[in-house]
Order: structure tokens, then sequence, then C-alpha cells
């Protein structure tokens, strides 16, 4: 993390925290890759901050070691690793003008003041605060702020930036236009990032890989399609967005997938059976879900009777209820929907083979 | 029914029999100190007109002025040190800090005033030991002089300057001091470019407050400084009932007063009273 310019490469090996009794971080290994995007996502508590913060340098783990670019600097003090990082709530310094919150790290560094000049000139301009230079942090909105910390963090060229929950404070359309700019800032510096947030639809919009924590283990880190449709457990799989469950009995392998049976008929899917045989979970996301008056021959499909209807503007929710009681919700388009609904009893449900994948029955 | 008073109805009900007393005990009776100020012993300005003149006064102000600011700095800087320790020490520290501030409140000032000169006067502890041990020959002047008065002034005004110090720690956000080590910034560095300024108002109030009582001092400046360093109430005191010249014991009451006015104004425009508790 101390060679300017260059984005740093991170390894974590076998961390843990403990907090008094409490777990706060269990075991964790976790590779950053150089340039990498990177989202700790996580419940509150689930040890995702804990991560981060160890990562800085401002709390230091119970056991594990901690590389960067190859060097060990597990027990290295927060001041010496200088990642940039942005806190939740910015942690501007408010007796500081906008231009001196963002010379801060140069002057530290002992830079000279032509050098400091010229820095925090392009970055305000990058970051696009011109004519707020003389500014206080308190005379700027929610957003004006953010850009602030973004800046402060960037403008010494940190091998890695650690971003714990920046938009939490922000509203939705302000939000949605911080995470693009966020997005170009990590395409020009292409340093590596490594953000924290609890909303999923940020992480998965934002990052090149995304890894769950909760209770303080890590569960899974893939790319955002990956754990989307391939969770690798309940916990993941719910997680990260609505999922129908289905049970399942006699899964076994058949050729590149497997096969079992879904309330007596006979279903298949495109993953394979490696971990879970016999009893199992089907689960499936709503919007790859759809209904049509009859299951074709060799098609998945089981039979249920809509519910309950959401109008959602662009398509519609609806809730069923499948012969043997199971719950389920699909995404279809309004006119289907009203259709199913006027119906009154018996739809099929059906999906691509390859959109469902299997959880160890009743397990997390 | 029932009856419900606003916020700023009950406040103002709650401070009423404070605000009653003050005005019968102190506005009303001042307002006879500034009669006397114009008439005594004869009407007129004389008296202010001898407060510029008076060499004796002046001196005793400027002794005033130098003495208090002195004080506050002294106080100030000991007081923001033992409060980083009460605020953001270990438990142990802060249970340490605590009772350094608090002890002083239960001994009276005229106890400590006394308990001063046994330590510093020419026969007393310090001048024993440093000639015991042979570090000096004669006594040092620790007491009835200016030094004196210092310290004793000091020691007792430090606690009242902890607590707008505190106040002003207690309210700063941890994260910016992490933001500034996590930027590269050293602890000392932090220290003096974030932590100091950003208790910026917990100084200035702290700095009034001391300079404020210490303008109005009388017992401990009257026996640490044995006659020798008058400070101004003193100074009323000897005009009023020893050498009676009320009027001109009066007239420096006066100008005292709106001195110390002027600078509670000057403070309320920095800092919210709420800020100094």
């Amino acid at each position: 993390m101390q060679q300017p310019g260059r984005a740093a490469e991170i390894k974590a090996i076998g961390i843990g925290k403990s907090f008094g009794s409490f777990r706060a971080l269990d075991n964790l290994s976790l590779d950053i890759g150089r340039g990498e995007f990177l989202t700790l996502l996580g419940p509150s508590g689930s040890g995702k901050t804990t991560f981060l913060m160890i990562l800085a340098g401002f709390v230091q783990p119970t056991e594990g070691k901690l590389f960067s670019d190859g060097v060990d600097i597990t027990d290295r003090p927060a001041e010496q690793r200088a990642a940039g990082m942005v806190f939740q709530g910015y942690a501007l310094f408010p007796h500081m003008s906008v231009e001196a919150n963002i010379a801060f790290p140069l002057k530290v560094r002992k830079k000279s003041a032509a050098d400091i000049k010229r820095r925090v000139g392009e970055m305000i301009e990058r970051v696009g605060l011109k004519g707020h230079e003389k500014k206080l942090p308190a005379q700027l909105s929610g957003g004006q702020q953010q850009r602030v910390a973004l800046a402060r963090a960037l403008v010494f060229e940190p091998g890695v930036l650690l971003l714990d929950e920046p938009f939490s404070a922000l509203d939705k359309g302000l939000r949605g236009q911080m995470q693009a700019e966020m997005k170009r800032l990590h395409q020009e510096t292409g340093t590596t990032f490594v953000f924290v947030t609890h909303d999923q639809s940020e992480a998965l919009a934002l990052s090149s890989r995304v890894a769950i924590f909760n209770h303080g283990k890590l569960l899974q880190v893939g790319a955002p399609d990956e754990v989307y449709d391939r969770p690798d457990n309940r916990f993941v799989a719910e997680f990260l967005g609505e999922i129908n469950m289905l049970p399942l009995k006699g899964v076994k392998p058949a050729g590149n997938g497997s096969t079992g049976l879904c309330e007596d008929r006979a279903v298949s899917m495109g993953c394979k059976a490696e971990l879970v045989r016999g009893d199992a979970i089907l689960a499936i996301r709503p919007e790859y879900m759809s209904i049509s008056g009859e299951a074709a021959d060799g098609e998945n499909g089981i039979a249920a009777t809509a519910t309950n209807s959401t109008y959602l503007g662009a398509a519609t929710r609806l809730d069923l209820t499948t012969l043997q009681g199971a719950k389920v919700t699909v995404s279809v388009p309004n006119e289907v929907a009203a259709a199913a609904l006027s119906k009154g009893n018996s739809v099929w449900l059906t999906w691509p083979a390859e959109k469902g994948f299997l959880l160890p029955y009743g397990g997390q | 029914m029932r009856f419900y008073l606003s916020d700023r109805m009950g406040a103002a009900l709650l401070m009423a029999p404070l605000l009653l007393f003050l005005v019968l005990a102190y506005a009303w009776p001042f307002l006879g100190v500034v009669k006397w100020s114009f008439t005594l012993p004869t009407p007129g300005l004389g008296q202010y007109e001898a407060l510029l003149t008076d060499d004796l006064v002046q001196s005793v102000f400027i002794r005033t002025l130098r003495i208090a600011a002195v004080v506050t700095v002294v106080s100030v800087a000991a007081a923001y040190a033992i409060t980083v320790v009460w605020v953001r020490g270990t438990p142990a520290q802060r249970l340490i800090a605590e009772f350094c501030i608090l002890v002083p409140f239960w001994i009276s000032v005229l106890t400590r005033a006394f308990g001063w000169v046994a330590l510093l006067s020419n026969r007393g502890l310090i001048n024993t030991w440093l000639q015991a041990i042979g570090f000096i020959s004669e006594p040092l002047a620790l007491v009835r002089n200016e030094f004196g008065v210092i310290v004793g002034m000091t020691h007792f005004l430090i606690p009242f300057a902890v607590f707008p110090l505190a106040s002003a720690m207690r309210s700063l956000d941890d994260r910016v001091l992490l933001a500034a080590r996590g930027l590269g910034s050293s602890r000392m560095r932090t220290f003096w470019t974030v932590f100091v300024p950003m208790t910026r108002s917990g100084i200035i109030g702290a700095a009034m407050i001391v300079f404020v009582f210490s303008l109005g001092f009388f017992v401990t400046p009257a026996i640490l400084g044995g006659g020798r360093s008058v400070m101004i109430a003193e100074l009323i005191y000897l005009r009023i009932f020893q050498s009676p010249d009320w009027g001109l014991g009066a007239a420096i009451s006066v100008v005292l007063v709106l001195f110390v006015g002027a600078l509670m104004a000057l403070l309320f425009r920095y800092v919210r009273p709420k800020q100094l508790i």
C-alpha cells in the first residue's frame, strides 16, 4: 500500500478478531487483486467493517497475517500503511477548508508547496468541486462532502482505497450519481477499491467481486453474477435478493446436471449434484420463473394458484401457492399477471433448467 | 383539563427564583455602588478622573491583568493535559484524573491558600528541603510575591477550565482522528493539527472563565501576595474598609464589572453557553 500510483495486491490469511468473548471475525482468508473493486457485503455485525478496519490498520487482528504486495503489514500502524479511506459520515476536518482537507495527506508527506497546489487543483477538478475550494465542510451539501472525502483519500495515490458505507447518508438519487462517479474514479485511478456496504444492489452494481459476510465468517466470494446465480448457501441466496425455494426429493446426477422430483414431477437442473444428494432445496430467482397455460414436455414446471398481485409499473409481482403449499413469488409482465389472476385456479410455473440451483435441505 | 407549558415558558419559570435572587442581592445593591461612584465625596466624575491619574490604581490594574493572563495560560494548558487523560485515557487513568479534578472542590479556598503558604514560605517545606539537600543556600522567594499568587490561583482555577475543555473533547468525532492517521499523520501531528484546533471552542471558553475569575480574585492574592502584590479586588476592599474612600472604591468596582461584562459578551459571541458545562 506504500508505492504511490500503483494499485496494491492484498492477501489476508486466517484473519481472526475477538472483542472479549465476541468473535467478530473468524479465520478469514481472502485475496484482493491489483486494481480490483471488491465489495464486502453483509448485515450489520457480520464482520465486514471489522475486516475493513483491519485492512486500514485501525484494528489489530487477534490471529492471522496480512500482506500487501507480498510484504507482511500485519503489525504496521495505520499511518504507515496509508490506505486511502472514506468513512461513514465522511470524517472531514471541520476546521479546514475543502482545499486544506484535500491537501492534508500531501502536507503530511512533506510534498513541495507547488506540487501540493497542482495535485489538489487536479483532484478538485476531477471530483467537480471547482469554486468550492475555500468553503468549510459545514457549508457543503452531503454529496459535496462525499466528493471531498473521496478526493482527500485519493489525492496521495494510495495503493488501495477503503470505503466504509460511504453512501448511507445520501438520498436515493444522489446515491446513484455518486455510485456512477465512484465507478469512474475506479477506472481512472486504477487503484484497488475495497468497499463495505449492507446494500446488495449497490454491491452487485459496483463491484468486480463481492465477498459476503455473516456472523464473522466469509461465506462466499465471486463476481456479482456468480454469487447471484450460483450462491453456495441459503444465506447468500437470500441476502442477494428475493428467491423461491421448493423442496426436492431424490436428487441425483444426470449428465452434466442433475435431476430430482419437485412436487411429484421430474425436474432437471443445470448444476451438478456434487454436494447435495437425496432431499434438497431447489432455489430460483423470481425473475427467471414464468407462467404458462401448461407445461410442455421436458420443461420444468409445477402447478400453482395465484393468490395476490402487486403492480410495480414495469412488471407485476405475483404471489402463488403450489399444490403442496409452497409459497412462490414471480415477476411477470403485467398482462400475464392479469390473465393468471382471472383464471382463478391453476397455472403452470416454469423455469429454465440452468437457472435453478441446489441448496442442502434444511441447512443454512 | 391539563395545563401545558411550552419549553420556553417552563425554562423561564424554573429560572425565575434565581433571577429574582440575583436582582435583589446583586443588581439592586450594585446600583447603589454605581451611585456612590458618581456622588462620593462630591457629585461629579471626579472619581473616574482619579482612576485615570492615580498611579497606584493603574499599577494595580496592570498587575491584575498580567497575573490573570499568566494564570489563564498556565491553567488552560495544565487543564488541557488533565482533560485529555480524563476524556480519552484508560479507565484507570480516567479515575485518577477525575479524582484530581474533583478533590480541590471539597477544600475551601482559604485552606488551600494557607496550604500553599506552608509549602512555599521561607521556612516552608520546599525551601527547607531544597536547603537540606544543599541545592540552595538562601531560601527562594516563592510567596508574598506574584509567583505565589500565580501558583495559588492556577491551582484553584484548573478544575474550572477542565469542564469546557471536556465538553469540547467529548463532542469530537473519533472518526476524524482515525481519518487523519489513516491519511498518514502521526499521533503527534494529529494531536496538533486536528485535535487541538477542533477543541478551539473549549479552549476559548476555558480561557475566558479562568481570566474572568482571575480578575476578581480576593482571598488567594491577599494571603499569598502578602500585601505586596495587591490585585483589584483587594484594592477595592482597602478603599472601602481601610482608607475610607468609598467613591474611588465604587468607581473601581464599576470599571471592573463593565470590563468583565464586555469580556463575557465577547465570549458568548464565540461559544454557546452550553459548551461551557
